[in-house]
């Protein structure tokens, strides 16, 4: 059993105990091992309540999203809500593909090909929310024939959904998504 | 914590019991009655206790309405129209709450503006300004969340716009915790009306410490010199009080004539349309108290070294940090503009740029004010409202870090008055009295 072979100093009211062979005592130890478990503790009890913060289940649950793309004519453009987020699928016409495609990368704020961001080339599936501070831009062919000009901070996006002008600094995210069959895609 | 000894005699044998057990009405005493205060102090040093008024008429009116708000995304807008028509008297206190946001911030404008007036945030009261400035982000934060608990279009961009903001700075994950899922919804607003009740009583609480500050280190005062003595001090009651409920009244009466007679005075349309997450209004501002802020995030509409948008929102969040570190910005020994002539210029063209920058915040963006010609599309060109914020973000950062340090060492202050009764003596006299310190400088009298 460990027992201080003498108490050599008083500091204080306070006995010091013994100290070993590498210059830390009986009390350091502790001090350390009690405020490591306290710390860890204290971390331990802190992450419920940050975690509850974050999407509930019942929130991811909604995480996907079936689209039926029958409906949609040519050139029109349908919103749906994935994950609470405007989400556009839109039928592009051969002129507006053409448009896009011709593109030179010098006039893209982040160059990034047309090819990259669709699956099939008619079927434009973007999340609607301007990448400067979250607004949703709106069709506007005066900003940009087929494209998109978000009101409050004034970018400008094309029918790829590129930026092209204005303080927005990325292109509108593709979400991940996929055919199921030739008229219906899942996004999510 | 009053400064001096402390003036209290037990008057009978039940105060003197309290007083040796729990020394309230010795706090009272000297914090509230006999507490020495500056016999020069002006009406702008009544705003204090304004604010104090408007922050419990904001939590009481606030208690009022959570006993009839539903923080649901389904139900908060139709809640708030019910409060408006059918709650007894729910009408009064929501104008009461929602403008009582305006005139808290119309109040704590004086209040700040003083203190960079006459250098309150000087040694000894460093620690006081910076408990200020901390209030001031609260005050912030809880009239931003307040804003949003209607589920109006606005309070819904509203609160995209801002955690974007973070987003900006902290990452997607981050916003996504904020949020507690994908987007601006309902466990946003339900968070958001949690933190909206706890927020004003933190406000409380850094309030007594900041009066606790102020009361330890002594009022400042127009002359921004330190009381000599007993000749230099009146006690705050019944003096100030007096001062204090008579302004209250005044402040009241300006309150009232908007509530009643133009409660939507600082509202927007926006703000009566139940909030769509599919359709962003046309222009957002913020409420007029922000817009200076949010003008100088839209300044930022260029990359330099960072992407603008991270840019911006640290010049946004810079404006409100430099604030924090004013006391050593200030190399000045002189506390009151009234003997600085350049500071005086300087610090009242920095009032007239902040008003033109919160003008500015309020406009939709990218509004040409002085055209010099026609782009390719036929729009008009010049100088437009980002060039106004750029040029006022300039002067509010030029103000604090380069005039504030440059002008202590460059400017010759004025004489200052041997002591306050001196100052208010010369005054009397209808300012003919050459103070002692000017004689020796008779063409520099004040």
């Amino acid at each position: 059993m460990y027992a201080p072979a003498r108490v050599s100093e008083i500091q204080g009211s306070f006995p010091v105990s013994a100290v070993t062979h590498d210059g830390a005592s009986r009390r350091d130890f502790l001090y350390v091992f009690s405020g490591t478990v306290a710390g860890v503790g204290v971390a331990v009890t802190a992450w419920p309540f940050i975690d509850q913060m974050n999407p509930s289940a019942a929130t991811q649950a909604l995480a996907t999203t079936e689209v039926p793309l029958a409906p949609i004519a040519d050139g029109q453009q349908i919103t749906v809500m994935w994950q609470g987020k405007p989400t556009w699928v839109r039928k592009r016409t051969p002129e507006e593909i053409e448009q896009v495609r011709a593109m030179p990368d010098s006039a893209l704020k982040v160059p990034e090909s047309d090819q990259e961001r669709v699956k099939k080339a008619e079927w434009l599936v973007v999340i609607g929310i301007c990448t400067h501070l979250g607004c949703i831009p709106n069709r506007d062919n005066a900003a940009e024939p087929g494209g998109y000009l978000c009101a409050c901070h004034g970018s400008v996006y094309d029918a790829s959904g590129r930026i092209l002008r204005g303080p927005a600094p990325e292109n509108l995210p593709v979400p991940p998504y996929e055919f199921v069959s030739d008229t219906l895609i899942r996004i999510g | 914590m009053a400064s001096g000894p402390s003036t209290y005699t037990p008057s009978n044998g039940l105060t003197r019991w309290l007083d040796q057990r729990l020394p309230l009405m010795r706090f009272a005493n000297d914090n509230l009655l006999s507490f020495p205060t500056p016999k020069n102090l002006n009406y702008a040093y009544t705003f204090g206790a304004i604010l104090f008024y408007c922050l419990i008429v904001q939590i009481v009116t606030g208690i009022v309405l959570a006993m009839h708000f539903v923080p649901n995304a389904a139900m908060a807008f139709n809640s708030v129209e019910y409060i408006m028509r059918d709650v007894n008297y729910g009408w009064l206190m929501r104008y009461v709450h929602m403008n009582g946001a305006s005139f808290f911030f119309i109040a704590v404008y004086v209040h700040i503006f003083r203190g960079l007036y006459y250098g309150s945030y000087k040694d000894p009261r460093e620690v006081l300004w910076i408990l200020g400035v901390i209030i001031f982000l609260l005050m912030m934060a809880t009239a931003f969340l307040g804003y949003t608990l209607p589920w109006s279009q606005m309070s819904l961009w509203g609160a995209n716009v801002i955690t974007n903001l973070l987003g900006a700075l902290l990452g997607q994950d981050f916003t996504q915790w904020l949020w507690g899922g994908f987007s601006v919804d309902n466990p946003t607003l339900q968070r958001f009306f949690s933190l909206h009740y706890l927020l004003p009583f933190v406000i409380l609480g850094v309030s007594v410490l900041h009066i606790w500050a102020l009361h330890h280190v002594g009022n400042n005062n127009p002359t921004g010199i330190d009381p000599k003595g007993p000749q230099d001090t009146v006690p705050l009651m019944p003096y100030y009080t007096a001062k204090y409920f008579f302004v209250i009244a005044l402040f009241t009466i300006a309150f009232a004539a908007v509530v009643f007679f133009a409660p939507n005075l600082f509202g927007h349309v926006d703000h009566y349309v139940e909030g769509n997450p599919l359709k962003t209004p046309a222009h957002i501002a913020p409420e007029w108290y922000l817009g200076a802020f949010y003008a100088m995030l839209r300044a930022i509409d260029f990359n330099f070294i960072l992407d603008s948008k991270v840019l911006g929102v640290l010049v946004m969040l810079g404006a409100i940090a430099v604030l924090f570190v004013v006391p050593w910005l200030d190399t000045s020994k002189v506390r009151s503009a009234r003997y600085r002539p350049v500071y005086w210029w300087c610090f009242w063209i920095f009032v007239v740029n902040y008003a033109v920058l919160s003008w500015a915040g309020l406009q939709p963006a990218g509004i040409v004010l002085f055209q010099t010609g026609v782009g390719a599309d036929g729009s008009p060109v010049g100088f437009n409202i980002t060039h106004l914020s750029q040029i006022g973000t300039l002067y509010y950062f030029g103000f604090f870090m380069v005039i504030m340090p440059l002008l202590g060492l460059f400017e010759t202050p004025r004489p200052l008055p041997a002591s306050i009764a001196t100052a208010v003596l010369a005054k009397k006299r209808g300012g003919s009295a050459v103070p002692a310190a000017a004689a020796a400088a008779p063409e520099t009298r004040v």
